[in-house]
């Protein structure tokens, strides 16, 4: 009997991918892990091995083809001797590509409202990935100065665990793109001693989970010794990578560090949720002269958004972008938390609740005046973000605004985060414990009300 | 602990040997006046002397060249005077006043010249390590032939992050010399008891570094391992580690009562094994120096001292609006 073979997930985040490559075709007999494909994720190219022997009775997915959803069927195996032409039908129609391009996640999120733009009007625009916005703000500040070198674990010759450092190598070499072993206490410390005596690093932590490993250098002797050396000791530079919730890889692997970071004096602490806001920000960390945290999210890398075509492009820090204005309600959050604020003002417009939504981009500093301004005007605050509940940069914002903005409030401001839970594996169980879009819908219509 | 050397030989100057007696006493006298002023409650929290350590330091500094750095723990007031910073400086430091080298806001433990590229004076026990390392990156990613001089502990040995270091430094062939300080008590827990390798300097051999154990109480025979370190590691051969068999006469800091040893032991190590009367000897055998030559450094010595404790004491405390200041380069 004919079995379909499916489009395989090949990462925790994967929903679709490209067929970059058949590499087996109809009438062949192929044997269990034999490599039937290779197939492009937003990480790397993968090999797909075959399950089961069978004959290859027909290829469902032309090559090249992007786009392709986890689990649409691309090949169908029949069995020795078996006709195939029954099973054609079945295929989903999937769109093909003229060519294997670069993955292309979600369409670009629209910029709703010019309120606090960082570019000129009329500034020619193009689409890129939060991915391919931060590769770019390395690039470019590594051909800018020769102190800036990258360091981290797969960062050169892998290309990136998350394809982030992707061609740098090539064009950097091995001296400025530096692989390490997987010793993260190690090689902070050996990084921050380096900004000392003149380099500017940029440290990827894989993801922010294993920063943990290296807190106290981040901490200790990173944010704290330009302080205890009388102005002495700057330390340039960067800390990035992947922080919070991806999908499915549970607690060790799924948290945000915001809150942790932002209390930090001596830190900088950059999330950006945007791809514009990627790039400018992360050149922006890359020449500033203290320890810049940079968090980043793997749910948003393959994000695309529109960001100035412009050589030379930065975002200042301590500086919000007021996303869409409202006059209901002030919705406050950064990072990936953007994305339940922005669809929940959608949602919430339909009902007649005008909610305007600033996203902080900088942890430290924090744009105060944006945020109690914005109160000032909607008399009403919901924060959202992906952290634990306790001592949450909402928490923050909410003590913040009572002492400065209290007369102004028509209610309590309320905290929409993370649950106060370890993430658990489960697929039902972590959909609730990450906030969501109705809950920040719910949050509104309580502060409003209705 | 080798024991007293026979004070004839040696290739050294006079002029050399001198400057030795002089910087070996001049951190000593530094660190007796260090302690008095704590004991008086001029100095605050913890401090920590490097009484009886002193030829390590010395001996090391002398071979050095400009541009060459140096990083090291807590116990930091020897290494900021063998490399030239001022004592006034560092004094007024461990005093809290604005006079300091970081203006009264690091105290003993954290400080800093970025002008004789001393960078620290760390708290936490084997962070310099990979910090140490990494200003030998710098200086080989930069192509110039400084060395850096990394110091730390028997206690600090036992860290996991000196091994990571060990490790890169190996692969990626850094300017780097680790010095294990082995004063044989971290904190109130002897080698002994802390580790069942009979040598610390062995644990390179894991990495392929290679090392070797010195007299640390032989200023000469320190000079020359380092010089030996220092060919390696300028050469482009990679890491070094030496590991100086040392010992501290007072406690682990100002608070320790040092019930964990015998008043015995120390006695006889610093009677039999003291830097100080080492060369003090080596220069009176030899016909190098009268008694009299001596006393004058002895006196000049304490004048500078002197003159450093009454700076601290005088330096004002920190402008209020200090605190606010230097959060961020």
């Amino acid at each position: 009997m004919a079995t379909e073979v499916l489009m395989p997930a090949l990462s925790p985040t994967m929903e679709e991918g490209t067929l970059a490559k058949w590499l087996v075709k109809v009438g062949d007999v192929v044997k269990s892990g034999q490599i039937l494909a290779e197939i492009e994720t937003d990480k790397a190219t993968m090999e797909f091995e075959a399950v089961d022997e069978g004959r290859v009775g027909q290829l469902l997915v032309a090559e090249g083809t992007s786009g392709v959803k986890v689990n649409t069927p691309i090949l169908v195996m029949s069995e020795e001797g078996e006709t195939v032409a029954a099973k054609a039908a079945v295929a989903a129609p999937v769109v093909a590509a003229a060519a294997p391009a670069p993955v292309v996640a979600a369409a670009p999120v629209a910029v709703v409202s010019k309120a606090s733009a960082d570019w000129a009007e009329g500034t020619p625009m193009k689409t890129m990935t939060v991915r391919e916005a931060l590769r770019e703000a390395m690039a470019e500040e590594m051909r800018a100065n020769p102190a800036v070198m990258l360091m981290g674990e797969e960062v050169g010759e892998y290309q990136g665990a998350y394809k982030i450092s992707q061609g740098l190598l090539d064009e950097f070499g091995p001296r400025r793109i530096v692989d390490t072993p997987i010793t993260e206490m190690g090689f902070t410390g050996i990084a921050v001693g380096a900004a000392w005596a003149g380099l500017r690093p940029i440290v990827e932590f894989m993801t922010f989970n294993f920063a943990l490993q290296a807190i106290d250098h981040i901490l200790n002797s990173a944010a704290k010794t330009n302080y205890m050396s009388g102005g002495q000791l700057g330390c340039p530079i960067v800390f990035r990578g992947a922080n919070g919730a991806a999908a499915r890889v549970a607690a060790q692997h799924s948290q945000d560090f915001a809150a942790w970071y932002a209390m930090i004096p001596g830190l900088r602490v950059v999330m950006p949720y945007s791809a514009s806001d990627a790039k400018g920000l992360l050149k922006s960390a890359i020449r500033d002269n203290n320890p810049v945290v940079f968090l980043e999210n793997e749910i948003l890398y393959g994000q695309s958004f529109e960001v100035p075509d412009l050589p030379d492009f930065t975002i200042p820090f301590g500086k919000a972008r007021v996303w869409r204005e409202g006059t209901d309600v002030t919705i406050v959050s950064f990072g990936i938390g953007m994305k339940y604020a922005l669809e929940a003002a959608d949602i919430l417009a339909k009902d007649g609740i005008s909610a305007e939504v600033v996203d902080l981009r900088t942890l430290r500093p924090i744009d105060y005046d944006t945020v109690l301004a914005s109160v000032m005007k909607t008399n009403r605050c919901v924060t959202v973000e992906e952290g634990f509940p306790v001592g949450s940069i909402g928490d923050h914002l909410a003590s913040t605004i009572m002492q400065r903005a209290f007369d102004y409030l028509d209610a309590p401001v309320i905290t929409c985060t993370g649950k106060d839970v370890p993430m658990p594996y489960a697929a039902n169980l972590e959909k609730l414990a990450l906030v969501t879009t109705a809950e920040v819908v719910a949050a509104v219509k309580s502060v409003c009300y209705r | 602990m080798a024991t007293k050397k026979d004070p004839v030989k040696s290739n050294v100057s006079k002029e050399e040997l001198l400057g030795f007696y002089r910087e070996m006493l001049s951190i000593r006298r530094f660190e007796e006046k260090a302690g008095q002023l704590y004991g008086m409650g001029l100095i605050g929290g913890f401090c920590h002397l490097y009484i009886g350590q002193e030829a390590v330091v010395v001996g090391l500094e002398a071979c050095t060249k400009a541009g060459d750095k140096r990083v090291t723990s807590y116990r930091d007031h020897g290494h900021m005077l063998a490399c030239g910073m001022d004592a006034k400086g560092v004094m007024a430091e461990l005093t809290g006043r604005s006079g300091g080298y970081s203006k009264g806001k690091g105290g003993s433990m954290h400080m800093f010249s970025k002008e004789k590229h001393f960078y620290g004076g760390h708290g936490i026990v084997g962070a310099q390590v990979p910090l140490g390392a990494g200003l030998a990156f710098a200086d080989k990613y930069l192509g110039n032939d400084n060395v850096t001089f990394t110091y730390f502990g028997d206690g600090a040995a036992n860290q996991g992050q000196v091994y990571e270091t060990y490790n890169m430094a190996e692969l990626w062939n850094l300017p780097v010399i680790f010095v294990i300080e082995n004063n044989q008590y971290a904190m109130g827990t002897s080698v002994k008891r802390s580790t069942k390798s009979t040598t610390l300097f062995g644990r390179g051999t894991a990495y392929g570094i290679p090392g070797e154990q010195v007299d640390g109480m032989d200023v000469l025979a320190v000079k020359a391992a380092g010089e030996k370190a220092v060919a390696h590691c300028r050469a482009g051969n990679g890491p070094y580690i030496l590991e100086m068999m040392t010992y501290r006469y007072r406690g682990h800091s100002m608070s320790d009562p040092a019930k964990y040893r015998t008043r015995e032991e120390v006695d006889k190590i610093r009677s039999e094994k003291d830097a100080i009367e080492h060369v003090r000897d080596l220069l009176l055998n030899a016909g190098l120096a009268s008694e009299e030559d001596l006393k004058a450094i002895d006196r000049d010595i304490k004048e500078t001292v002197n003159a450093a404790a009454e700076f601290a004491k005088e330096s004002p405390e920190p402008a209020l609006s200090e605190l606010w200041t230097d959060i961020y380069a």
